[in-house]
């Protein structure tokens, strides 16, 4: 496809999601009380959407992912949140 | 069109999902065994959904032409309980017999524990033992990169196993090329949230390039699309991609891989 094909096909969708996420982040913003490590890696994996080069997309990922690479000895739940919590844990 | 859904769970969809999907042109269903969304009790719940996916589920989808197949295993979320998990892994053989059922599966990790480890590695045991295919599950997202690391590991180590009869599903761009380079098949999981979606996994295949990735909806009790491959096939018309480079890719490859195993029919 052309970039002016991309833009024709994926730029409105593109558009509402980026103010989707701008709403999110100010309506966390005008909360009351603690955010989470959550806020924080959104915010940290957004830098990553201004790099030069097609990689944004995995970058991302990479930046929401454990890091590190020993399995664990047990099990803190089932379930994922979505960003890593880093070495000590504070369940969200 | 035609296609082939390689990694739905049937037993948590309505009658009507079945007959959307045939309608879509769906050419064959495929069931790995699943976490039931709690925990069961004893190897007996083992027992009975086994049964259900071996011998009740292909009679449901037969009403509408439909081939149903079956992978089977202790999902890695109960796979804590190695107590448990050995007992079921003990009554796997005896389905392993029956026609409908394709191999082992879906195993892998959930939380990277010790013990998921562990387990995975005695189903792996059992599927070279067995001389079955292998679908692997991969985690969900923060738990995605450091898993797929780990299973490849694993999977890699072991000389009975031939990556070109393994799918690791669930793939996404941080742990597509791995698996691809590595020389196992790659599983692209389309999920309204998490996972990936239709435009993103069509990226991924036009980076990657499509010999042997399949796309599938891993429809179950969650949010989850039963038509996510047709209509992902769609989306590739509106890029421009031929009705020959689609039908290669929702039914050739999914066609070829599971067609390793002889008992891989379509009606
Ligand atoms: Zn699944």
């Amino acid at each position: 496809m052309t970039r002016q094909q991309v833009l024709d096909l994926y730029f409105m969708d593109a558009r509402c999601k980026l103010i989707e996420l701008a709403a999110f982040l100010d309506r966390v913003e005008r909360a009351s009380g603690e955010s989470d490590f959550r806020h924080e890696a959104l915010v940290k994996a957004l830098e990553h959407l201004s790099l030069n080069e097609p990689s944004r997309a995995k970058q991302v990922l990479l930046s929401l992912s454990d890091p590190t690479s020993e399995p664990i000895a047990a099990a803190p739940g089932k379930g994922a949140c979505g960003a890593w919590p880093g070495a000590t844990p504070s369940a969200p | 069109m035609r296609y082939i859904e390689p990694h739905a769970h049937m037993v948590s969809r309505t009658t009507d999902d079945y007959e959307a999907m045939v309608t879509a042109g769906c050419a064959a269903v495929c069931e790995p065994a699943f976490w039931a969304g709690f925990d069961r009790g004893s190897v007996h719940g083992f027992r009975d959904y086994f049964c259900q996916l071996t011998d009740y589920e292909p009679k449901r989808a037969a009403r509408f032409q439909l081939p149903h197949y079956s992978w089977l295993c202790i999902n890695p979320k109960e796979s804590e309980d190695m107590g448990l998990a050995r007992e079921v892994l003990q009554i796997i053989p005896e389905f392993l017999k029956r026609p409908s059922v394709l191999g082992i599966g879906e195993i892998g990790l959930n939380k990277n524990t010790r013990n998921e480890l562990t387990i995975l590695q005695e189903h792996v045991d059992l599927a070279a033992t067995h001389n079955q295919l292998i679908l692997v599950h991969t985690p969900h997202l923060e738990d995605k990169l450091k898993g797929t690391r780990l299973i490849l590991d694993l999977l890699k180590s072991d000389s009975r196993i031939h990556p070109s009869r393994v799918i690791i599903d669930h793939v996404e761009e941080h742990t597509v090329e791995m698996v691809l380079d590595a020389g196992f098949w790659a599983g692209i999981t389309l999920y309204p949230e998490s996972k990936a979606t239709p435009a993103r996994a069509i990226d991924m295949v036009e980076q990657a390039g499509m010999r042997n990735i399949w796309l599938n909806c891993a429809c179950d009790w969650g949010r989850s699309e039963p038509l996510a491959v047709p209509r992902t096939a769609l989306e590739m018309r509106r890029r421009g991609h031929s009705p020959e480079a689609i039908d290669h890719l929702v039914y050739g490859n999914p066609l070829r891989f599971l067609s390793q195993n002889p008992r891989f029919q379509l009606a």
